[in-house]
């Protein structure tokens, strides 16, 4: 049904998405809850900082960590002079762009949930003895859970199909960096593509749907765990 | 002991806060909405910054002039919520353990199963949070603070967010820990015949300060009191033993200074003891010893103090050799009766108007 080009598109999107979300993950969950809990100067700062993103073009991203993470960038030199990591024109890299382009939407969908948590409950957890770790671990973590769940299905999706800041970042390298949206691209101006084309666009709407079904799934029995 | 004297803030918003508490026993934080006795028991927790100094016996949790304050999770000061604040992720059996788990004290001063009983928990242990009445979350509550065997209970108007049906459902529970566990309590209400049922100690907070304090009954002859309870709430609460029962009318004997009430006590045994409220409105004033009146109770005394209340209305304070209990009597009928502080009066007292809280008596 599908070509072998086809298929390792479908393997390399997965990769960039999963990978994508292992990075964003991590500093999407404390970034929410300083937005949301914390008070301090700077604040209003990283909440734009975070949604830059958002409002940029993603080849401007894409340039961005380019500059940043070329192996003559100042990050990327030193990332290749330690542990010699590429991430310029490798999965890897296109995972970064994704993920740096899917943060905001990350963040939005775990704030919500954390907005929606009454902070008397992490006072209450504080007056039965447990300090600000355990708090973070006991009560507010799991009560996040379907805004975290939300996040990342969301940023998978997005990572499926994120388009320019890894075109741009991570090049169009088959096997490596051509994701499903690129190979869609690719199809579309050689001649003859149209079918590849279409197979490739039915596949997206495909993963589409299935990602939506199962979030859908998954977050309405983690409601019914928290007895929502 | 519980030794008390903070400054706190909550916006504009300042407490001073002045008092001690006797330990074990219940002590009331009462006084009117706002006047401040939620910002004091979160200061007390350590849940906002206070400055001053709170001690329990040996153990100090703020003292500032020693620049000591005890993060609030190591206090080891349990708190129940006016909204219970039970944790929805976890089953009735997880929130009591939360607190069992995190526990400090060596040795624990409650059992799981000894709060199960005395809370009726054990048909609610499976049980998700979400669909639990009103009582039974605060029972919840109350047992998942003291499994984390605090050395001291604040109870934040728990029965606050509770309807009236409810609320008497939850008071007896408070009742047995109160006389079953040597924990001492703070007890927050502007409820005040809670304050009544429950409290072996009142403090009263008023404007940010704490204004009074002392037992129900110093307090209930306080003026301080009574703009606080209201006209109608006004009256002498007097801790009395029930006496015998008399076998033909069922009705029980209660020694008031040289007097004896007789009234109903449904379930009171002789030796009970007893806390009862006189209320001023339900007291008449007789300048004679009465005759041919169906009112049983007679107390003869000694007018002490007559206090203007309001334009045509006066309290006068009766002295019981001992005890004391007040009377609203009209400005007129005082004229009429030429009532002055020395003279020789009856109180008489409705059996049935009268309320008691019997409560078992401490070993």
């Amino acid at each position: 049904m599908l070509s072998a080009e086809e298929w390792q598109a479908l393997r390399v999107s997965v990769c960039v998405a999963g990978g994508s979300v292992a990075i964003s993950l991590p500093f999407a969950v404390p970034v929410a809850w300083l937005l949301v809990r914390a008070r301090f100067a700077g604040r209003s700062l990283l909440d734009a900082f975070v949604h830059l993103p958002a409002v940029l073009p993603p080849v401007a991203i894409g340039y961005l960590l380019l500059v940043l993470f070329g192996v003559r960038g100042p990050l990327g030199g030193w990332l290749y002079a330690t542990f010699g990591l590429r991430l310029a024109f490798t999965t890897a890299g296109a995972a970064l762009a994704s993920a740096v382009m899917s943060f905001p939407m990350m963040v939005r969908a775990m704030r919500l949930s954390l907005e929606g948590i009454h902070p008397g409950l992490e006072e209450a957890a504080r007056t039965l003895g447990a300090g600000p770790l355990d708090r973070f671990l006991s009560v507010t973590l799991p009560l996040m859970a379907p805004g975290i769940l939300a996040g990342v299905v969301t940023a998978f999706a997005a990572g499926l199909g994120e388009f320019g800041a890894v075109i741009t970042f991570a090049s169009n390298i088959p096997g490596e960096t051509r994701t499903l949206p690129l190979a869609l691209y690719s199809a579309i101006e050689t001649p003859h593509g149209e079918a590849a084309a279409a197979r490739l666009a039915t596949l997206s709407i495909a993963l589409g749907f299935a990602g939506l079904l199962s979030a859908e799934f998954l977050a309405r029995r983690l409601r019914a765990r928290l007895g929502g | 002991m519980l030794d008390v004297d903070l400054v706190a803030e909550r916006g504009r918003f300042r407490l001073e806060a002045r008092f001690r508490a006797p330990t074990p026993g219940v002590t009331a934080l009462f006084g009117p909405s706002g006047a401040g006795k939620s910002t004091l028991v979160h200061a007390l927790a350590g849940l906002i910054a206070a400055r001053g100094r709170i001690a329990l016996g040996a153990e100090c949790w703020l003292d500032s002039a020693r620049g000591l304050a005890v993060p609030a999770e190591r206090r080891g000061i349990g708190y129940v919520f006016q909204d219970a604040r039970l944790f929805p992720h976890l089953s009735v059996a997880g929130n009591l353990r939360y607190g069992a788990r995190r526990a400090r004290a060596a040795t624990p001063v409650v059992r799981e199963d000894e709060v199960v009983a005395l809370l009726g928990l054990g048909a609610l242990l499976a049980r998700r949070t979400a669909h639990l009445s009103g009582g039974e979350r605060q029972r919840v509550a109350l047992g998942r603070a003291l499994l984390s065997q605090p050395r001291l209970l604040l109870l934040d108007e728990p029965l606050a967010a509770i309807d009236g049906a409810r609320r008497d459902e939850v008071l007896p529970y408070l009742e047995r820990l109160r006389d079953a566990l040597a924990i001492p309590m703070l007890y927050v209400s502007h409820q005040y015949d809670e304050v009544l049922r429950l409290a072996t100690e009142v403090v009263l907070v008023a404007g940010g300060r704490t204004v009074a304090a002392g037992t129900p009954a110093a307090l209930s002859l306080d003026p301080r009191l009574r703009p606080v309870v209201g006209g109608d709430a006004i009256g002498a609460v007097l801790e009395a033993e029930v006496g015998p029962l008399d076998p033909a009318s069922g009705l029980a004997s209660v020694a008031i200074g040289a007097g004896r009430l007789r009234l109903a006590l449904p379930g009171a045994k002789p030796g009970d003891r007893l806390r009862l409220q006189i209320l001023a409105r339900d007291v008449i004033l007789a300048t004679e010893a009465p005759r041919g009146l169906s009112v049983r109770n007679a107390l003869e005394g000694r007018l002490e103090e007559l206090v203007p209340e309001g334009p045509d209305e006066m309290l006068a304070v009766i002295e019981l050799g001992g005890p004391r209990v007040l009377a609203r009597i009209t400005r007129a009928a005082a004229d009429e009766l030429r009532l002055r502080p020395g003279l020789g009066v009856w109180a008489l007292v409705k059996a049935a108007s009268l309320r008691g809280h019997a409560y078992t008596r401490h070993a």
